[in-house]
C-alpha cells in the first residue's frame, strides 16, 4: 500500500488564449499553473482554497473531464495521455468523481435504476443479472433501501442524493475517488452522516481519495494530508494536523484565521 | 393563459392526469382543442361523407350562392362544390402543415442539439448560416426555394419547412447549450457513455418537452405559410385544392361572389387559431415555469388572513417584536404551515441568529415580517410582527410596502442575482435612497458614494460607475449592505448574508456588520445555518426546526449547554477546527443504526 494513486508533474491549464474567429487574441485564464501533487494509496489528500482557486479544474482534468495544457498526470500507475486516448470508459474505471450538487448531477428524467445501470453495463460490462445483484450491494453499501431503484432524483434529499451519487462512483470498481466538495451543499447533521459513510466506504473498499473543499474543518477531520491552493498554485502542502497547528504560508494563516469557531461566543 | 398557473401549485407532481386538467382548466385552450378535434375529424373523414367529387367542374352551376340546393356552401367559378373542395383542401393543408413541422422540427432539432452540444467553432459556423437563413424575409426565401425546385405542393412543404428550421435550431441549441454544462452529463461521461450515447439519452429527453412545446406553437404558422404559398400559385396544383388555393382562386370573384374567398378564409381563421389557442395552452401546461407558477405576479404583499387581529403594544415593547407568527403555503384547500407559531423580540442594537437546517422555515419567518412571501401560494395565518408596539400586518398594503427598506430593510444571500444588473451600483443605492426619500439625483448619488464608503468600498467616486458582475462577491455583499442602509433603517434583517462567500471575505462581511450594528444601534436578524456565523456576531439565537423555534437563548449558553436535543445534535454535527479526525468518532454514535435517514 505504498504506491501512488495519483501523481501529478508541473501540471498548467489555462482557457482561451487562443485567437478568435477574426484573428484577434483572446484573454487568456490561468486556472492551474505548475501544480505537482501525490496520491498515496488509501491516503486522503484534501486541496482547500476559495473560489477561482483552480482546486475544481484540477479535479476535473484528473478525471478526464478537461484535458491539461502542460504537464504529466498518472493515474493508478497508467498515464493520462493514455488514458484519454482509450475514451472515457478507460478513465471512468480508474477514478471516479463525485459532484458538489447531488441533486444537479443526477438526470432528473431517469430513475435511479437507470442512473446506476450506465456504469455497470458500460465501465463494467456485467448482464443484467449480475447488474441487479451489484446495484442491491452498492444501496447497501451507501445505505439506502432497495425501493430507491425505481425512484426519480427530485424525491430525494439532498443528502440522499449524495449517498446515491457516491453509489454511482463506486460502481466502476474504481480505487479513486475525486471528491468535488461532497457535503457542502448539505446541511451540518447530513453532512457529518455523509462523511461518516465516505469514512466507512474508505475502510471497506481500499478507497484513495481527493478531497476537494473549502471548509477547513471539515477537510481537518477527514484527511491525512492538506494542500493549500491560492490562484492556481500549491502554497502550502503537509501533513493535516502539522498545517493546521503550523500554518507557513502566510495566506494558509489567514485562512484559518478566517474561519468561524463555535469558541467565538466567549470574544464578544 | 393566467387560469392555468393557478391550480397548478395543487396539482400532484405525477402524471398525465394533471396535465390534461390544468390543460382543460385553461378555457381558451380546451375551445382550441375541441374546434380542432372537430375540423380534424371532419377532414379525415373526408372519404367516407357523401361528398360530391370536388374536382367535377359544372359550368351552368357556377358561382351558386350558400345553401343553393345541393351546395351547401354554394359552387365555385368553375361550377365544382365549394363544401367538398373545402373539406378536401383542409385536409390537404393541415397535413402540409404538419409534416412541414415535423420536417422542420427534426431537423432543426438535429442541429440545435448539435450545435449547443458540440459548443466552439462548430456551433459557431451553425449559428451563423442559419442566421443567414433568418436574415432573408421568410416569403421571399421560400418564393426563392419554389422557384428553383418547381412549383406543387411538395415543393411548398419542403421550401416552408426550411424556412422553419431556423426557429427550431436557435431555440433548441440555447436549451442544449444549458443542459450540456449541468453535471449529470459530466456524470454520464464519467460512467462511460460516449458523446452520441449522451446526446440522445441524456440531454434529449429533457430538449423533448421544448421541442414540443414549439412545435405546437408553429404548426399554425406553418397551415398559414403553406397557404399564402398557394394563395401565390405555387404551392398546390389545380384540380388540387388547399385552403390556400381556394382563396387564390375565389379572389378574381371577390366582388361578384364573396362567399367563394371567404369560406376558405374563414376556414384558415378557424384552424389556425385552434391550433394557436391549443398550442399555448400545452405550453403552459408544459413549460415548469409557467407550472411552478413562477410567472404569476405576486401580490405586492402575502395574503394575511388571520382569524383574529391582535391589539397593539404598550409602548415601551422591544423594537421588533413577533408574536406567534404563523405563515403557510396553500395547496388546493390545504395550508401547508412552514412557520408554526414562532414568537421572539428584537431589542435596539441587539443581534439576533435565527438558525436552522434547510427546510426548517427560517427564510420563510424573515420574509413574512414584512409580507414578503410570493402570494400566491403563501398566506400569514397567525400571530403579529410589532414594530414599536405596532402591529405590521395589520396596517394598510401601502404602508407595509413603505416599511420595507425604510425602517426595515433586507440583505439577501446572493447580491449577483438580488441587483440589477443593468444599472450601476451608485444608481442602485441612488434609488433605493430616492424610493424613500424625496431628493434629486445629484445628492442621492453623492449619498450613494458615501454610503459605499460607509461599507468599506475604496474609491467608491469610481467604484460607483460599477456594474455588478465587475465587483467581486464581497464587494457585491457591501453593495447590498449600503442599501439596506440607505434611509438609516432601524432593523436589517441578513438572510445567509455570508452563505455564499468564501472564508475570508465572510469574516470581512460579519466585521462590517458588526461595526454597523455598533455604530447605528442597528437590531440585526441574521437567518443562518452556521453556528460559526452566529457564534461571532449573535447575541442571543434561535434554534428553528420544522417550522417551529426549539430552543432560544443567549449564543454562549445555547452554544455551551444546549437544552433541546435537537440543539444538541445539531452543535455535536459541527465540524471544528482543531478537533481533527476526533470529530467523526464523536459524531459516530449520534448515527449509528440510522444510516439511511439523510
Amino acid at each position: 500500500m505504498t504506491g501512488s494513486a495519483i501523481s501529478i508533474d508541473n501540471v498548467t491549464k489555462t482557457f482561451g488564449g487562443g485567437r478568435s474567429l477574426f484573428g484577434g487574441e483572446q484573454h487568456a485564464v490561468h486556472a492551474v499553473r505548475g501544480v505537482s501533487l501525490e496520491l498515496k494509496d488509501g491516503e486522503t489528500l484534501a486541496i482547500v482554497g476559495e473560489s477561482g482557486s483552480g482546486k475544481s479544474t484540477l479535479a476535473r482534468m484528473l478525471v478526464g473531464l478537461e484535458r491539461p495544457t502542460s504537464g504529466t498526470m498518472t493515474i493508478g500507475g497508467a498515464s493520462a495521455d493514455e488514458l484519454a486516448r482509450q475514451g472515457p470508459q478507460a478513465f471512468g474505471r480508474m477514478i471516479q468523481y463525485v459532484f458538489q450538487d447531488p441533486v444537479a448531477s443526477l438526470n432528473p428524467r431517469k430513475t435511479i435504476r437507470q442512473i446506476l445501470d450506465v456504469p455497470l453495463r458500460r465501465l463494467r460490462g456485467l448482464d443484467s443479472g449480475a447488474r441487479k445483484a451489484r446495484m442491491r450491494e452498492l444501496l447497501d453499501a451507501v445505505q439506502m433501501p432497495v425501493d430507491t431503484l425505481e425512484r426519480y432524483p427530485h424525491e430525494f434529499s439532498g443528502g440522499q442524493a449524495q449517498r446515491i451519487a457516491i453509489a454511482r462512483a463506486l460502481a466502476a470498481n474504481a480505487r479513486i475517488l475525486v471528491l468535488d466538495e461532497p457535503v457542502s451543499a448539505l446541511d451540518v447533521s447530513v453532512q457529518a452522516q455523509v462523511l461518516l459513510l465516505l469514512d466507512q466506504l474508505k475502510e471497506e473498499f481500499g478507497l484513495s481519495y481527493l478531497f476537494i473543499s473549502h471548509d477547513l474543518a471539515v477537510v481537518e477531520s477527514v484527511s491525512d494530508r492538506v494542500a493549500v491552493m491560492y490562484l492556481g498554485e500549491v502554497v502550502e502542502i503537509g501533513d493535516a494536523q502539522d498545517l493546521f497547528r503550523q500554518p507557513e504560508h502566510e495566506y494558509t494563516r489567514n485562512l484559518i484565521e478566517s474561519a468561524p469557531r463555535l469558541a467565538g461566543a466567549e470574544k464578544t | 393563459m393566467s387560469e392555468t398557473a393557478l391550480p397548478s401549485a395543487a396539482a400532484p407532481q405525477s402524471g398525465r392526469l394533471s396535465s390534461w386538467q390544468l390543460l382543460m382548466a385553461n378555457r381558451l385552450a380546451a375551445v382550441g382543442l375541441f374546434a380542432l378535434s372537430a375540423i380534424l375529424l371532419i377532414a379525415i373523414l373526408a372519404p367516407i361523407l357523401p361528398l360530391p367529387d370536388p374536382d367535377i367542374t359544372d359550368q351552368p352551376n357556377r358561382l351558386l350562392p350558400p345553401l343553393s340546393p345541393g351546395h351547401l356552401l354554394g359552387t365555385d367559378h368553375l361550377g365544382r362544390d365549394i363544401l367538398s373542395r373545402l373539406i378536401w383542401g383542409t385536409q390537404v393543408s393541415i397535413l402540409v402543415g404538419i409534416s412541414a413541422t415535423a420536417i422542420a422540427a427534426l431537423i432543426g432539432s438535429l442541429i440545435g442539439l448539435s450545435a449547443g452540444y458540440v459548443g466552439g467553432k462548430a456551433d459557431n459556423i451553425m449559428m451563423r448560416l442559419i442566421d443567414m437563413l433568418m436574415a432573408f424575409p421568410y416569403i421571399l426565401l421560400a418564393l426563392a426555394i419554389v422557384a428553383v425546385l418547381g412549383p406543387g405542393l411538395l415543393n411548398a412543404l419542403y421550401a416552408i419547412a426550411v424556412v422553419n428550421i431556423p426557429f427550431f435550431a436557435r431555440n433548441i441549441r440555447g436549451v442544449t447549450l444549458s443542459i450540456r454544462h449541468s453535471e449529470f452529463v459530466d456524470a454520464a461521461r464519467l460512467s462511460g457513455k460516449g458523446h452520441l450515447a449522451i446526446l440522445f439519452t441524456e440531454v434529449l429527453p429533457n430538449v423533448l418537452p421544448v421541442i414540443v412545446i414549439t412545435m405546437s406553437t408553429t404548426v399554425g404558422w406553418m397551415i398559414l405559410e403553406t397557404a399564402g404559398l398557394s394563395f401565390l400559385g405555387l404551392g398546390a396544383q389545380p384540380p388540387t385544392s388547399d385552403l390556400g388555393s381556394m382563396l387564390g382562386q375565389g379572389r378574381a370573384q371577390l366582388f361578384t361572389a364573396p362567399h367563394v374567398s371567404m369560406v376558405p378564409g374563414i376556414m384558415i381563421f378557424l384552424l389556425v387559431m385552434s391550433i394557436n389557442l391549443l398550442g399555448d395552452g400545452i405550453r403552459d401546461v408544459l413549460d415548469p415555469r409557467l407550472r411552478s407558477g413562477a410567472l404569476n405576479r405576486p401580490m405586492a404583499v402575502t395574503t394575511i388572513d388571520r382569524a383574529v387581529k391582535p391589539e397593539p403594544r404598550k409602548a415601551n415593547a422591544a423594537l421588533l417584536e413577533v408574536a406567534n407568527l404563523e405563515t403557510g403555503f396553500r395547496s388546493g384547500n390545504r395550508v401547508n404551515a412552514a412557520v408554526k407559531g414562532v414568537s421572539f423580540s428584537l431589542n435596539k442594537g441587539e443581534c439576533l441568529g435565527l438558525i436552522g437546517e434547510s427546510g426548517s422555515g427560517k427564510s420563510v419567518t424573515a420574509l413574512s415580517l414584512l409580507g414578503l412571501v410570493a402570494s400566491p401560494p403563501g398566506v400569514i395565518s397567525n400571530g403579529a410582527v410589532y414594530l414599536d408596539g405596532e402591529d405590521v400586518l395589520s396596517q394598510p398594503d401601502s404602508q407595509i410596502v413603505a416599511q420595507r427598506g425604510g425602517r426595515v430593510s433586507y440583505v439577501f444571500q446572493d447580491p449577483l442575482t438580488t441587483l440589477h444588473p443593468l444599472f450601476s451600483v451608485g444608481d442602485q443605492i441612488a434609488e433605493a435612497i430616492t424610493a424613500h426619500q424625496r431628493m434629486d439625483g445629484k445628492t442621492a448619488r453623492a449619498q450613494a458614494v458615501e454610503l459605499m464608503e460607509t461599507v468599506g468600498i475604496r474609491d467608491a467616486q469610481q467604484r460607483a460607475s460599477a456594474y455588478p458582475h465587475e465587483l467581486s462577491g464581497g464587494q457585491r455583499q457591501r453593495i447590498g449592505i449600503a442599501m439596506a442602509l440607505a434611509n438609516d433603517p432601524d432593523v436589517i434583517i441578513a438572510d445567509e448574508p455570508t452563505t455564499a462567500l468564501d472564508v475570508t471575505v465572510q469574516a470581512r462581511i460579519l466585521e462590517l456588520l458588526q461595526k454597523l450594528r455598533r455604530e447605528r444601534g442597528l437590531a440585526l436578524l441574521l437567518i443562518t445555518h452556521d453556528f460559526g456565523v452566529v457564534a461571532q456576531i449573535c447575541d442571543r439565537v434561535a434554534v428553528m426546526k420544522d417550522g417551529e423555534i426549539v430552543e432560544q437563548g443567549e449564543t454562549s449558553d445555547v452554544l455551551r449547554a444546549p437544552q433541546h436535543a435537537y440543539t444538541k445534535r445539531l452543535i455535536a454535527c459541527v465540524p471544528e477546527l482543531g478537533v481533527g479526525r476526533a470529530f467523526l468518532d464523536k459524531v459516530r454514535p449520534l448515527f449509528s443504526g440510522k444510516g439511511a435517514e439523510a
